[in-house]
């Protein structure tokens, strides 16, 4: 916490950073996303491969857009970095570290990261993506991070049932919500900490994980070392990072990040007409279905004659029944061929081998999930720049 | 004394914060290290205003990478009253009108 002496002190650092004297030595390359103001530098963290720079301070990274054709398990060095408050725990000690279970519970926990690993461990293969992703193509552009469509990753996560834990704890009668509270924090005491909310019967269905592992590794930190939640299927503003705080409660939680940010519009599409505002507004929850084509980018020269296409789907938990792709700007349509299934929180990979014949294609991918729900032709709107998840156009020319 | 400093060094590097550390409980606090801050504000009018109101939170690419907008003025007065409003940022009543004017004529 600051008062507004360091506030003042923090203007004179910031005017030595902006000296002449300073070089971009974080800069080691740059990318521009497809729409205005989308340059950005390439940089380069710890535990990180060089990554898309959306901010510094908290660090948000952003996934390089190729990394998704390189297979459906994302690394965890090109996994995108989301931050809301610029306290992090940088030099959280592991050792000392420790989740308490409090509130309407008949036992509170304290359990170091050493109890957490001897409990029984699950594992689930599950995408995170950010609530944001893809709010650069956002048209009319909304206020907010303005994040391509490398804001989301899938992992194979390793940890405890959320429901273990608050079996151990004992939710007493009358509990309606458990809130999640991580370590990173607000920098003036006035910001709203971090804190979001699930009903207890989500918190309680054995899929919401505590997690420690992603893809055999520890968490990286930016991802949220060392216990982060997974709670599949939903966006990642839920899955809280370097957590150590949970909560049941007997009320629905009003904390600012629950009641007021993170909220889309309660109408049928969770849309509203551009530029409007919504009338009412409920919690984002489950991932829209989505599709990308991966393995040939905008603008792409291939050869004429066949081309192999592939790329990924998700929904938000019902899993992909079908991937529809185009080559005439979505006049006919051809089902690909879908890949290995990890489970229906996973990436689906797909494949389809298309004839180009010389000249421009306008390529389009259109998932289907099992739930029935599909991508729409053209993009729904919401003020806060959530849900995208119109077909994907690529257009490429082949010779 | 040699030895022992050997020792530790290898300890160290075993257990650094590489990526790829395989699952293992760690025997040392994290330490984690951000590359050097370079983002820096435009120069513009009040820019020290605007640098003492707004470093202590966040880093001036927040601002940089927003949309252009139509309404430059409103967009940023709205942004500017968000800051202080809904997370609590403690800005003089008269530093507002000339972090609003930073922000709209510079970015």
């Amino acid at each position: 916490m600051i008062d507004r002496r360091d506030l003042l002190k923090g203007a004179g650092l910031a005017a030595l950073l902006s000296g002449v004297g300073a070089t971009r030595v974080l800069a080691e390359d740059s990318v521009t996303l497809p729409f205005a103001n989308g340059e950005r530098p390439l940089v380069k963290y710890p535990q990180k491969r060089p990554m898309i720079g959306l901010t510094s301070r908290p660090p948000q990274l952003e996934t390089p857009f190729g990394v998704f054709n390189d297979g459906v398990i994302t690394p965890n060095n090109a996994f995108f970095v989301r931050y809301h408050l610029a306290a992090l725990p940088y030099n959280l000690d592991p050792d000392k570290f420790t989740l308490e279970v409090k509130g309407k519970v008949d036992k509170p926990l304290k359990l170091s990261l050493k109890d957490i690993r001897k409990l029984k461990a699950t594992e689930i293969v599950a995408v995170n993506q950010c609530s944001g992703n893809s709010r650069g193509f956002f048209e009319p552009r909304v206020a907010g991070g303005q994040l391509g469509n490398g804001a989301m990753g899938n992992a194979r996560w390793r940890g405890v049932p959320l429901k273990t834990v608050l079996e151990m704890a004992g939710i007493q009668s009358g509990a309606k919500q458990v809130t999640f509270n991580g370590m990173d924090g607000p920098v003036v005491d006035k910001t709203p900490d971090f804190v979001k909310a699930l009903d207890v019967d989500h918190a309680m269905n054995g899929e919401v994980m505590l997690a420690y592992g992603m893809n055999g590794e520890d968490l990286p930190f930016l991802n949220g070392f060392p216990l982060r939640l997974i709670v599949p299927g939903y966006y990642g503003t839920y899955w809280v990072k370097h957590l150590n705080e949970i909560t049941v409660i007997d009320t629905v939680f009003d904390g600012f990040w629950m009641k007021s940010a993170y909220r889309i519009p309660d109408t049928p599409n969770n849309a509203v007409e551009p530029g409007t505002a919504p009338k009412a507004t409920i919690p984002i929850n489950r991932f829209t279905v989505r599709s990308f084509i991966t393995s040939v980018s905008d603008g792409a020269k291939l050869k004429a004659g066949t081309a192999m296409l592939r790329g990924i789907a998700f929904d938000g938990g019902s899993g992909i029944k079908q991937v529809a792709v185009s080559t005439d700007g979505g006049q006919t349509w051809t089902d690909a061929k879908l890949g290995k299934d990890l489970g229906k929180y996973s990436f689906r990979e797909w494949k389809l081998p298309v004839k180009l014949a010389a000249g421009a294609h306008e390529l389009k991918v259109r998932a289907t999930s099992n739930a029935g729900e599909t991508q729409p032709e053209t993009p729904r709107w919401n003020p806060a720049g959530y849900l995208r998840n119109v077909v994907e156009s690529v257009r490429v020319t082949a010779a | 004394m040699q030895r022992t400093s050997f020792l530790r060094v290898t300890l160290a590097v075993g257990l650094g914060c590489v990526a790829g550390t395989p699952i293992s409980l760690k025997a040392a606090p994290v330490n984690y290290k951000v590359p050097q801050e370079t983002a820096a504000f435009k120069p513009g009018p009040d820019l020290a205003v605007v640098q003492g109101n707004c470093t202590a939170c966040h880093s001036s690419d927040y601002i940089k990478t927003q949309p252009p907008m139509k309404n430059k003025k409103e967009f940023w007065q709205a942004e500017v009253t968000k800051m202080i409003k809904v997370y609590g940022a403690p800005v003089d009543e008269a530093d507002v009108g000339k972090i609003v004017d930073y922000l709209a004529t510079t970015y």
